[in-house]
């Protein structure tokens, strides 16, 4: 089994401010993280490796920077890391970003599974993944909790809803994205770290990707940002206090006074 | 400070830091309240190597020496020192085995060992030999191509959930202090059995038992070095272990420290908070100074040991009397800070308090200690010609 799982730096959520001219986030000074989601995306790519054989290989796109955030996943037990980085990425929406990396995919030789966090703690989109699906043009779930390897090439994944879990099956190779349910993170380990330090890291940039410059990065892109803003605050809210009958007669009061239809 | 450590130093720093922070902190009081051996975090922790950081790499292990087991010995100490005992504790379990086993020995429990496979212990105390390792009682006799144990072991440290340990054994009482020997001996061997789980001040989470040996027949190979060399192994042992006792103690007090400089920063009382006030900066101060002066006594020490020397028992009594008497007055000043709420079991100072006690007793009293490098310091005078005066 060829596990590729998909991660991203981003700034630590803690510390990120927005330029108000460009709308766009802050990175200068801001500490670069391995997206807390995607940890899940590398435990449960480790499991799948250590259940059923093979190996995993990290792959990201991002300043040259963004190396640190594979080497990170490296001293987890990740066996190869490749870093996709070109001026010509810069500024990409999940479009361009998807593209990138299944074409990227497409150059890793056979790979069965695809996994990647449910969303960026930065842009929050949580549409690479699918979007990863659709330019492969392979099946895919979201929000899997669970990975069970069938017979056959088949996929069993179980998916966290609103309600329960759905459980689906597919044919490999697919693309899942996970939830934490998923298991915890591990530790890094020493050995691993030591050889993290030491492993090299191809990087690959449009060229190698037989990308042209207009179908990455920002001339790639299908969405530009115009405008972040708060959402303005809700109308006025009033608590309603007291026992449940007495806060069931005020309510009632004041949607008869709202002229609430039918009241 | 910067100790100018290896690479590989701060990388075993930073995984036993990560273990603390993210895995050890969270579950420190539950483990200690409920007295719950830490079987989750012992896999977290093999599983990231730490197990195997003292130990040559032919045996499985990272290359490392004292410093290297030190440094993940005070991370992991400083969220919890139960935890980071019974990590202490394989090692010291370890050392017997890695100083005087035979290759056939070492090649057999040391990789185990450092896998984090196996826990190991270390048995020299009974009800009657304490500081007194000559009150021994219990007796290996020899028959044929086996040993025959008799006799109990008490306050082994992971006893019971040890797979290895190392137990001393008197072999000719009529030798004397040469007449002890050191086995090995396996968690299943016929006759090898563990009495009851003591109910402890502090450190609550390590498992402390008895080890019950009644005609327990184990085969003579499983003697470490030669008959009459129990005490030798001993003292070696504790030679090289002995800093990492530091080690627990100078996490433990850099983590009453954290928590008393980040509460005295917060907590307002007369108007400001109580940092500004002189007699709390004193004693967050003292409690800073004597910390650091630990950990250099500690690191210096274990550097010392790993660079061959062998003249090693006073500088290895020193880095464990200090830092642990520095502890009890770090943790206690700890306390004293947090006030009422530090007495409380909702802050994690009061559990560190009734932890800190153990360091100043285990592995040889303080008074012990303090003997040997009183001892120390009268033949070392007695070999000097000059005067000073």
């Amino acid at each position: 089994m060829h596990v590729v799982v998909c991660i991203k730096q981003v700034p630590d959520a803690k510390n990120v401010r927005i330029d108000p001219e460009t709308c766009t986030l802050v990175r200068q000074g801001v500490e670069s993280i391995v997206n807390p989601h995607d940890w899940y995306a590398v435990e449960a790519a480790l499991r799948f490796r250590d259940e059923y054989g093979g190996k995993v290989t990290a792959l990201t796109m991002g300043p040259p920077q963004a190396e640190e955030a594979l080497r990170e996943t490296l001293a987890l037990g990740v066996d190869e890391a490749v870093l996709l980085s070109d001026r010509a990425f810069a500024g990409a929406d999940t479009w361009a970003t998807s593209l990138t990396l299944a074409r990227a995919i497409e150059k890793l030789g056979p790979v069965d599974l695809i996994i990647c966090g449910k969303q960026a703690i930065d842009g929050d989109t949580a549409q690479v993944g699918p979007g990863l699906a659709a330019h492969l043009d392979r099946p895919y779930t979201t929000y899997a909790r669970r990975l069970e390897l069938l017979n056959e090439g088949q996929l069993r994944a179980e998916r966290v809803t609103d309600l329960g879990y759905e459980v689906v099956q597919m044919e490999l190779p697919a693309v899942v994205t996970v939830v934490r349910e998923i298991g915890d993170p591990r530790m890094p380990g020493l050995k691993h770290k030591m050889k993290a330090k030491k492993k090299e890291i191809p990087v690959l940039g449009a060229a190698e990707l037989d990308l042209n410059p207009e179908e990455v990065g920002l001339q790639g892109s299908y969405t530009q940002v115009v405008k972040v803003f708060s959402p303005p605050p809700r109308c006025d809210r009033e608590m309603i206090n007291g026992e449940v009958e007495e806060q069931a007669e005020k309510l009632l009061k004041l949607l008869q006074e709202a002229k609430v239809p039918g009241l | 400070m910067d100790y100018f450590l290896t690479e590989e130093q701060e990388m075993i720093k930073e995984i036993a830091a990560k273990i603390a922070t993210e895995k050890v902190r969270p579950v420190r009081a539950e483990l200690d309240e409920m007295e719950e051996f830490p079987w989750d975090l012992m896999k977290i922790m093999a599983q990231s190597d730490l197990f195997g950081v003292y130990l040559p790499e032919e045996y499985g292990g990272l290359g490392g020496g004292v410093l290297e087991n030190c440094l993940a010995i005070e991370e992991l100490g400083r969220a919890c020192i139960g935890v980071a005992t019974t990590y202490a504790a394989s090692g010291l379990g370890a050392y017997p085995i890695l100083l005087h086993g035979s290759e056939e020995q070492k090649q057999k429990y040391l990789p185990v060992i450092a896998s984090g496979e196996k826990l190991a212990a270390f048995a020299v105390t009974e009800s009657g030999a304490g500081s007194d390792a000559g009150g021994i009682q219990t007796t290996a006799q020899r028959q044929g191509d086996f040993y025959l144990l008799n006799g109990t072991k008490q306050w082994i440290t992971n006893g019971g959930e040890a797979e290895i340990y190392t137990v001393v054994a008197i072999t000719d009482r009529a030798k004397g202090a040469r007449g002890a020997s050191a086995f090995i001996v396996e968690k299943g061997d016929s006759g090898f059995s563990f009495g009851k789980k003591e109910k402890k001040m502090g450190i609550c989470t390590s498992a402390t038992r008895e080890l019950l040996f009644n005609d327990c027949k184990i085969p003579a190979d499983r003697l470490v070095s030669r008959e009459g060399m129990g005490f030798i192994v001993t003292m070696k042992t504790f030679d090289v272990s002995r800093p990492g006792i530091g080690a627990l103690a100078v996490g433990l007090s850099q983590g009453a420290l954290d928590i008393a400089v980040e509460y005295a920063r917060k907590r307002v009382q007369f108007g400001k908070p109580i940092i500004s006030f002189q007699a709390v900066q004193h004693m967050l101060a003292d409690m800073a100074t004597e910390t650091e002066a630990a950990r250099a006594l500690v690191y210096a020490t274990a550097k010392y040991i790993d660079s061959g020397a062998k003249d090693i028992s006073k500088f290895s009594a020193m880095s464990k009397l200090f830092p642990t008497d520095v502890a009890m007055r770090v943790t206690t000043n700890a306390v004293q800070v947090l006030g009422g709420y530090g007495y409380m079991r909702d802050y994690p100072v009061e559990k560190m308090m009734r932890d800190a006690k153990i360091l100043q007793i285990y592995e040889g009293t303080n008074q012990i200690q303090r003997n040997i490098i009183g001892q120390e310091l009268n033949k070392e005078y007695g070999r000097i010609k000059e005067t000073f005066f």
